[in-house]
């Protein structure tokens, strides 16, 4: 079994055997994770570009200890200090940067589309760490193998994604790779905050909390993107905390054995409250380290994979 | 497809009949079953392995920590490859430090492998000694590992192919030599992959 292309752009489409590889892979990295000497020696002579346009912590970080931890030689780009600042386009910046001999890109950026792109003008590996309100695929897969850790399968589970379903990328991945591995899929926000035909992606749409909840095995809550209130998508933060917000008198609506999920970073009080974000369900902080054992499994199977091979 | 000559040089018995002796030999060596530890490698070396604890046992009264890896992360030649191995898990839940740790291989062949295995190790702490047991030296080192414990050798051409097959694994025991079957899929070969695909194996 082999991913079928040498980048990973998205989730959509991805098969649920090749879902299934990049999880199996993920228990063994999870190990690594564990020992006192967290380092392989797999990726040797590797060269990893991260090239995050957009701030992140988690998600560089993360792929930043992942390609250290498999040997991999890693430069990490900030626009603010580089060309960029210059004028210089995005084409020509990576493709100078890969004329210094790069193998892989990891990359981060505010517009959608644009990982697709550098597999269009370089020969390097592509991993999208996040596009624009489009896709963010490890994280949905490290969700994924959360979730899977937990139940030990992921087929028939309820999941619901709540909040900023709209401009969120990580609710775009979850919904393809669940579904993908058979899961029930549910999302719920307010109207303003729901896509236009959201449930041609073949999910259950709820603008009613308590409602979409009920019965649900996974909760995995969204930010809310405070920065978008001023474009007045919803009345105010009480108003959506009441409607919206995570609190522990809505746990008991869930199944029994529920699980509490959030993507971070989380604005505590407004999409979830410090209860249930640190209650015994929520595995919050076990996403991250989740995540490093995740991006070690793409980074592994997508580095020996040669632009020749398509 | 060409008829390969498939040779079998151990049977189920005979396969006993080592396991048993290296048993015997690695108390010997070592003066009773006290320092020791056991790790096999994946998949069938970790079959092996179990094997000599439970022989251990049996004749010491002892229980040794066995451990199995994988050592597929630590390989030299991934990225030569275009298809790249399933990475599969390693379980060792126990200390190696100041031990005499019994590596354990089904065939023995360029030593690649236990050059791997060896790394893998150090990454764990660092044993009094590392030995090494294997059920089949085949020759044609590229490396200079020499194990300590040989179940049995056998003389083969480099593009031979050597099977073992073990119950655990393979609903089968025995050892054979595929003549200038190298580059050439054997039908036992591809009957085991889908047997052991069926089983759910990770």
């Amino acid at each position: 079994m082999q991913l079928k292309s040498r980048h990973l752009l998205g989730l959509e489409g991805m098969t649920e055997e090749e879902i299934t590889l990049i999880l199996d892979t993920a228990e063994s990295f999870r190990e690594i994770i564990e020992r006192p000497i967290k380092k392989v020696p797999t990726l040797r002579g590797i060269t990893v570009l991260n090239l995050f346009y957009e701030p992140s912590t988690r998600t560089r970080i993360s792929f930043e200890l992942a390609e250290k931890r498999l040997s991999a030689d890693s430069i990490s780009f900030t626009p603010a200090t580089s060309s960029v600042k210059k004028g210089e386009t995005l084409k020509d910046t990576v493709r100078n940067i890969e004329a210094m001999k790069i193998d892989m890109v990891v990359v981060r950026h505010s517009s959608t589309g644009v990982p697709y792109f550098l597999t269009q003008c370089i020969q390097s590996n592509v991993i999208n760490a996040g596009d624009g309100s489009h896709e963010h695929p490890t994280q949905a897969l490290l969700d994924m193998f959360t979730i899977r850790r937990k139940y030990g399968r992921l087929k028939d589970l309820r999941v619901v994604l709540v909040g900023d379903i709209k401009h969120s990328r990580v609710v775009r991945s979850n919904i393809w790779g669940l579904k993908a591995m058979g899961a029930s899929v549910a999302v719920c926000g307010p109207t303003t905050l729901l896509p236009v035909e959201i449930e041609k992606f073949g999910v259950d749409v709820y603008q009613n909390l308590d409602k979409a909840i009920e019965g649900a095995d996974v909760v995995n809550i969204m930010r809310i993107q405070l920065e978008r209130q001023q474009a007045g998508l919803f009345p105010s933060q009480r108003e959506y905390t009441n409607l919206f917000g995570m609190t522990r008198e809505r746990l008991a609506l869930l199944n029994k054995n529920y699980t509490i999920m959030h993507p971070g970073p989380m604005n505590r009080g407004v999409e979830i409250t410090n209860e249930v974000a640190d209650g015994d369900a929520s595995v919050i902080l076990e996403q991250v380290t989740n995540g490093q054992a995740v991006r070690m499994a793409v980074l592994y199977l997508l580095s020996g994979k040669k632009a020749e091979e398509e | 497809m060409t008829r390969e000559k498939i040779e079998e040089v151990l049977d189920e018995k005979g396969i006993a009949r080592a396991i048993t002796r290296i048993s015997h030999e690695i108390l010997e060596k070592n003066g009773g079953a006290e320092s020791l530890v056991i790790i096999g490698i994946l998949s069938r070396g970790a079959d092996i392995a179990k094997r000599i604890a439970d022989r251990i046992r049996e004749i010491e009264d002892r229980d040794i920590p066995v451990g199995l890896m994988d050592i597929n992360l630590y390989r030299d030649d991934t990225h030569f490859k275009l298809d790249q191995p399933v990475i599969q898990r390693t379980e060792i839940l126990f200390d190696v430090a100041g031990r005499n740790l019994i590596l354990v291989d089904d065939v023995l062949f360029t030593g690649r492998t236990i050059r791997a295995a060896l790394d893998q190790i150090i990454d764990f702490g660092r044993p009094k000694s590392i030995q090494l047991a294997v059920l089949i030296d085949r020759g044609h080192r590229e490396l200079p590992i020499r194990p300590d414990f040989v179940g049995k050798n056998i003389p083969t051409a480099a593009d031979d192919r050597v099977l073992v097959r073990l119950n655990e694994t393979d609903g089968r025991e025995g050892v054979f030599v595929v003549k200038g079957g190298m580059k050439k899929p054997v039908p036992e070969i591809v009957a085991s992959k889908k047997r052991r695909a069926k089983g759910g194996k990770k």
